[in-house]
């Protein structure tokens, strides 16, 4: 009986010890929203996650830097980056980028990540969806003007 | 109903039941892998965004689901054990581990070759998911050395079963990581609202996949446990019994 209480009182202390750990610093980025408030660590890197705004992909022509803008569909971030991208960075792709805000107030990654979507389809499936989406989310991608930045 | 858990509680009676038991997990365990493998590999359509990469999830989600199922069987006979005092439960908790541990390493391993083309990296740590599936693999671990590590089997029982029971916090964790905080790993695919995100063609082969390897899962964890207690009674009457009995040798 002892043992079973023991067990008892020790997951009971491990869920509250690793869910107060984790709170905060499990998040793997921060969104474009709180970036843009200016709500990040000023003094090291972070990470910031957010879509890549559709026609905003500038590639310097003859080098690897580029530049693109993130956005949560809130607020907008700039974002500069010299490097190889992966295989699933494209316009409107969600992305994760690791670095810090430049003197020039942009984003200067070092890394890029590409995160994808919990949907698996075939690409003709695809196709007739992206137009039927696009349809419904042509407000959203305007920014509605929410965003509370400086 | 409760007689034939009785009995199946004891572990003769258990050791020669488990036998009779386990071509009912492997074999229709082997034909759905089989169907599994050969439809995700040749009938199901390339992924929109991934093409024929997405393939391995084939393996992958497979392999996570029953890092976590391991466990879970792992911790709830755990507790069984603990509490009714039952040694074929210990049996069952002890022989679930090194499974459990094996798909764990299968889950990041073909997560890492599946994130380095798509992601773009092989490993990121900070990552909720990753960081969680890398936690249980160690539990696992941590498991199995505590439990060799300590001579006497009643004393390595009760305190691997605390462990066990201790670490069991962590699978909620893994799989609500994605939905509680900001992770690199998408969301659920399967368990979500308005049905799997997939299509039917991918999804069907999917699914047999994750039945197959349950019940793969079940024909080895048969046969472990079975190992394992022959070896806890390797002393007892009934086993010394059943060796001659066996090999003809006379009393």
């Amino acid at each position: 009986m002892l043992a079973v209480g023991l067990a008892a009182a020790g997951i009971a202390l491990a869920t509250v010890f690793t869910l107060t750990a984790m709170k905060d610093s499990m998040m793997f980025f921060i969104p474009v929203s709180d970036v843009v408030a200016g709500e990040y660590p000023a003094d090291r890197n972070f990470r910031v996650g957010g879509l890549v705004v559709d026609g905003s992909v500038n590639r310097e022509p003859g080098s690897l830097e580029m530049s693109f803008r993130v956005t949560d569909l809130r607020c907008e971030l700039p974002v500069r980056y010299t490097g190889v991208l992966p295989d699933l960075f494209r316009e409107g792709q969600g992305v994760v980028a690791h670095g810090r805000i430049g003197s020039e107030g942009d984003f200067e990654a070092d890394t890029i990540l590409a995160k994808h979507d919990e949907n698996y389809m075939a690409p003709e499936v695809a196709e007739s969806l992206a137009e039927h989406v696009s349809e419904q989310t042509a407000g959203l991608a305007e920014g509605s003007g929410e965003c509370t930045s400086p | 109903m409760w007689k034939f858990f009785h009995k199946l509680a004891s572990p003769p009676h258990f050791y020669r039941i488990a036998e009779s038991l386990l071509p009912w997990f492997a074999i229709p365990g082997l034909l759905l892998i089989g169907y599994g493998a050969y439809a995700g590999l040749f009938v199901a359509p390339p992924d929109y965004q991934q093409g024929d990469a997405f393939r391995i999830i084939y393996v992958h989600v497979p392999a996570a689901y029953l890092s976590m199922m391991a466990y879970m069987v792992m911790a709830i006979s755990a507790g069984i054990g603990l509490i009714w005092r039952m040694k074929l439960a210990h049996a069952v908790s002890a022989a679930a581990a090194p499974l459990g541990a094996w798909f764990t390493f299968l889950a990041l391993a073909t997560g890492s070759i599946w994130g380095r083309p798509m992601w773009g990296t092989w490993w990121e740590w900070g990552d909720p998911r990753l960081t969680s599936e890398l936690v249980l693999l160690f539990l696992y671990f941590g498991y199995m050395a505590l439990r060799s590590a300590i001579e006497d089997t009643t004393k390595a029982d009760r305190a691997s079963a605390v462990l066990a029971l201790v670490g069991a916090v962590n699978v909620p964790i893994i799989h609500f990581s994605v939905e509680w905080w900001s992770s690199l790993h998408q969301g659920p695919t399967l368990v979500k609202k308005g049905g799997p995100a997939m299509d039917t063609a991918m999804l069907y082969p999917l699914l047999a996949m994750i039945f197959g390897f349950t019940l793969l899962f079940g024909a080895l964890l048969l046969r472990r446990v079975r190992t394992e207690v022959l070896y806890r009674e390797r002393r007892k009457r009934w086993v010394r019994d059943m060796i001659l009995a066996n090999t003809g040798a006379s009393k």
